[in-house]
């Protein structure tokens, strides 16, 4: 059966696909799935695939198992991972070699490898089943979890797991405006950076009058390190396309764009084969299942600038103008793309939609807080046992989300804080570990919930060094037309530079927080609004480390090249040599067997010796 | 007819005015640098920042950029408002020292210190000369080129553009171009710079990019006598 060469004239008739699929797919409720993720490619898991491809055909397995090269499952740092189901054996780290051992000893005799299975990296336990792993177990992942059982480009695997139901939901059951009550009751808010209500922008464009309206999906994603909206298209492109047709619906918009950033060529690539599938089935396109509703999808890229990710910049790069924000009002409900009123959500936001429509604004509403329903993807990097992926009900602590799932911090090092928000977000310190990740609460801690980024920092890091590090970032993806975003970025990192390298005083402090203010005040969008943040929260939480910079020229962090110094104790330096011959800067003077001495003009701060010496005789002062 | 409060006053005005075009209407003065009554407006010097809205819930806005909207109370002399400006007005005068219209703003002001690093700056980026050409002059000689702090106003392909008719506009709008006035005490009272200018734009262009005489580079003293003459 191909289903491509069909067409769907009814509810009824996605319904019989959906039984005839589940039929053929029953004898195959064993199946590999191979994480195709971002992160498991880049540590080779297409590779792993292949082989296991080739390992299934030649010894005639075929029949008795499929394969499926899934979207992100997660646990990035642990890749290549690879499920085998239907008991969900998770095995990680699984190269080439490991394959004809995986489907001999566990496909096939269910006998399990020891060496491939997670182990928690704080206690060493193993564990044999994914839904047993900590990182996963603590999770809800109504968003991702799909991502396990299916092909992304199958549109067969998203209509079993029941796909598109929720379109003929709200087609067939439901009017524009129930639909956006339900959005309302659901308490779904904005995934990609303001929070902003969707059920009310969703009303605003279906209260404005006009012909044509369009909706458009912004899977920029210009946040270093943030990978949730692109994971999700990749993975799981169809429940992105599905949100949208609803959100079409609701809105009387015919018309849906997913602006995706060029740099994300897969998740280009599986949302056209999705778009070119649900077309072929008239799961899009004019009358879809015969309710007499038309919308059609395109996809619009563009070279992916962190700006161009704010709406009006949006709708500027997807009318081919250059991606500069403008002021609003006019918002874009009564001036938006090609001058019509246009939504935007984000990629998260919309994958959401299906869920809320098929299982209700209640279940939704149990998953969150009070003030906004359903889970959070967040992206899960930096000084943390377990980075990837993690998806849990809004309003979990900070403290489980690290701890719990991340397993913590790397190398048995203490927690010293974590941006959240992205670029524009704020670091949070270890007393504010035990608040609830919502809207409300990170804004309150002068942070944001962002569109997601996560980073943990150890005590190794320096928080004036990250304040320079953010702003470096902003200064360059700032679009330069407010003279407050332009020039004030500029000169708070001029600041902030002199401070790292001990030439700051209280004074400029002082004038770095005016500064600070005056920018958050006076910039045109929420780039510039919010291009402070990451000045302003170190200030606030760790404003001894700015004074020890200051005051005594030290950095307590050692990480200001600047104000530390390498030294040899004498004591404990057996003049073995090694420190000498890999210095770079040849700083290092000694004859053998006799102490060694850094001559500190010529050393360059590069620690090499630091990490050298086998008998800790190198220190960082 | 719109219905708004501006500075306690219940106002009306038109349809599509700006808060700044109403504030002026009722003579209100708001400094602005990237403003000109005969451009599209830009929103990009900040300094016509106006504080809309009441209690937490108020922000500043640029009033060149900013529509009336029926309700709306705008307040453009708050306490918030004018740190914000003399602030942005510190910041001027340490990147572009040199123009007479940020010299003579920044006095009555009363900005009298520069906290920052001293920088020399010829351009503001304000956009007025990329206005004036495309939409006085139908022209689109100039443009903007990359974001960020690397933005800079250039021709097509960094060359001498063919649409360009040396009209002389560009400069005739820049606020930067606005030499500062020297005073009686300047250290050096024979200036001379009109003399024998070699315009700064050949540090730049192959060929001189306008016919304008003198050079306004002599105002801001950034020519230097060289071998070029017209
Ligand atoms: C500088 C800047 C960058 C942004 N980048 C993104 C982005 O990459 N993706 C995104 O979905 N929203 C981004 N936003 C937020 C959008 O402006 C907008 O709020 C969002 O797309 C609306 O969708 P939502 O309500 O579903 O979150 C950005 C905002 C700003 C100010
Ligand atoms: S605030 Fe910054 S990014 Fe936003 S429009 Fe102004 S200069 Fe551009
Ligand atoms: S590596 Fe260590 S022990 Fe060896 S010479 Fe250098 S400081 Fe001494
Ligand atoms: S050259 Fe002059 S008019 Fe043009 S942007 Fe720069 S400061 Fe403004
Ligand atoms: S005059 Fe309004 S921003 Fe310049």
């Amino acid at each position: 059966m191909n289903v491509l060469h069909m067409r769907l004239k009814t509810p009824d008739d996605l319904d019989k696909l959906r039984d005839d699929i589940r039929q053929k797919q029953e004898k195959d409720k064993s199946f590999l799935a191979v994480c195709g993720g971002t992160g498991c490619s880049s540590s080779g898991s297409e590779k792993v695939r292949e082989v296991f491809q080739q390992y299934l055909n030649r010894h005639n397995l075929k029949k008795k198992t499929t394969l499926k090269f899934t979207g992100c499952l997660g646990l990035c740092e642990r890749g290549p991972v690879v499920i085998i189901f239907p008991q969900g054996i998770f095995y990680q780290k699984v190269q080439e070699s490991d394959v004809e051992e995986i489907i001999e000893k566990t496909f096939l005799k269910g006998e399990i490898i020891e060496r491939l299975l997670y182990q928690d990296p704080v206690n060493g336990e193993k564990f044999i089943y994914a839904d047993d792993i900590p990182f996963l177990k603590k999770q809800k992942r109504i968003l991702l979890g799909n991502n396990w059982l299916m092909e992304p480009t199958s549109i067969e695997d998203y209509i079993s797991l029941g796909g598109y139901q929720s379109v003929v939901k709200a087609l067939t059951k439901m009017t524009p405006p129930e639909v956006i009550a339900e959005i309302k009751k659901a308490r779904l808010r904005g995934r990609g950076g303001a929070g902003f209500p969707s059920g009310i922008k969703w009303q605003e464009c279906y209260d404005a009058v006009s012909k044509q309206k369009y909706f458009i999906c912004n899977a920029d994603e210009g946040d270093p390190g943030a990978f949730m909206d692109r994971s999700l298209l990749e993975g799981n492109p169809h429940s992105v396309l599905e949100g949208l047709i609803i959100g079409g619906y609701a809105t009387g918009a015919s018309e849906g764009i997913i602006y995706v950033r060029s740099e994300y060529p897969t998740a280009v690539k599986n949302v056209k084969t999705a778009i070119a599938q649900a077309e072929n089935l008239g799961l899009l396109g004019e009358n879809i299942l015969g309710t007499g509703f038309h919308f059609k999808i395109s996809v619009s890229t563009g070279a992916g600038a962190f700006v161009s990710g704010e709406t009006t910049a949006l709708v500027a790069a997807v009318e081919g103008r250059l991606g500069e924000p403008r002021q609003k009002p006019p918002h874009l409900v009564e001036r938006g793309l090609w001058g019509k009123p246009t939504v935007i959500n984000n990629v998260e936001t919309l994958a959401n939609v299906p869920y809320i429509i098929s299982y209700g604004a209640e279940n939704f509403l149990r998953l969150g807080t009070e003030k906004s329903g359903g889970t959070k993807i967040f992206s899960l990097v930096g000084k943390v046992n377990n980075t990837g992926l993690v998806e849990v009900p809004l309003g979990m602590t900070l403290r489980e989300i690290i701890f719990d799932i991340g397993g913590g911090i790397k190398n048995g090092k203490k927690f010293k804080a974590v941006q959240t928000g992205g670029p524009s977000g704020g670091c949070l310190p270890v007393s504010l570990l035990d608040s609830p990740t919502d809207f409300e609460k990170l804004n309150s801690a002068g942070s944001m919930m962002g569109s997601g980024g996560m980073i943990v920092m150890d005590e190794e890091t320096c928080m004036v060094d990250i304040a320079r590090y953010f702003l470096r970032f902003l200064e360059d993806e700032s679009c330069g037309r407010c003279f407050s975003c332009r020039e004030g970025i500029s000169r708070m990192l001029e600041i902030v530079e002199d401070i790292t390298r001990g030439k700051g005083s209280v004074e400029q402090l002082e004038l770095l927080k005016e500064l600070a203010n005056v920018v958050k005040d006076s910039s045109l969008c929420g780039l510039g609004q919010t291009a402070a943040n990451p000045v302003l929260a170190t200030i606030r939480y760790f404003e001894d480390e700015y004074f020890a910079h200051i005051l005594e020229k030290r950095c307590p962090a050692g990480v200001c090249r600047d104000l530390i110094r390498f030294s040899i104790n004498e004591e404990l330096c057996q003049g073995c040599d090694l420190c000498l011959k890999k210095c770079p800067g040849e700083a290092i003077r000694g004859e053998k067997r006799q102490p060694h001495t850094i001559l500190g003009d010529k050393c360059t701060k590069c620690g090499i010796c630091l990490e050298t010496c086998k008998y800790n005789a190198v220190v960082k002062i | 007819m719109i219905n708004l409060t501006l500075n306690g006053m219940e106002i009306k005005v038109e349809k599509r005015t700006t808060l700044l075009e109403a504030a002026k209407f009722y003579g209100i003065e708001i400094p602005a640098l990237c403003y000109d009554e005969a451009l599209s407006p830009y929103g990009a010097c900040r300094l016509c920042l106006v504080e809309i809205g009441t209690g937490n819930h108020s922000r500043l806005v640029s009033s060149c950029t900013y529509p009336a909207r029926d309700g709306l109370i705008v307040r453009t002399h708050t306490e918030r408002v004018i740190k914000a400006r003399k602030l942005l007005l510190e910041l001027y005068l340490a990147t572009c020292p040199s123009s007479r219209t940020i010299q003579d703003m920044a006095s009555k002001h009363g900005v009298t210190t520069v906290r920052f690093k001293q920088k020399n700056e010829e351009c503001i980026l304000c956009g007025l000369c990329v206005r004036m050409c495309a939409e006085q002059m139908q022209g689109k000689a100039i443009g903007f080129v990359n974001r960020g702090i690397k933005r800079r106003i250039t021709a097509p392909f960094a060359k001498k553009s063919e649409e360009c008719r040396l009209c002389g506009g560009c400069m005739y709008i820049c606020p930067a171009c606005q030499a500062r006035c020297q005073g009686p005490q300047e250290e050096n009272p024979v200036c001379n710079a009109c003399l024998n200018l070699s315009p700064p734009c050949l540090d730049y262009f192959q060929e001189a990019m306008c016919y304008m005489d003198p050079c306004v580079a002599c105002e801001l003293g950034t020519g230097r006598k060289a071998k070029f003459t017209y």
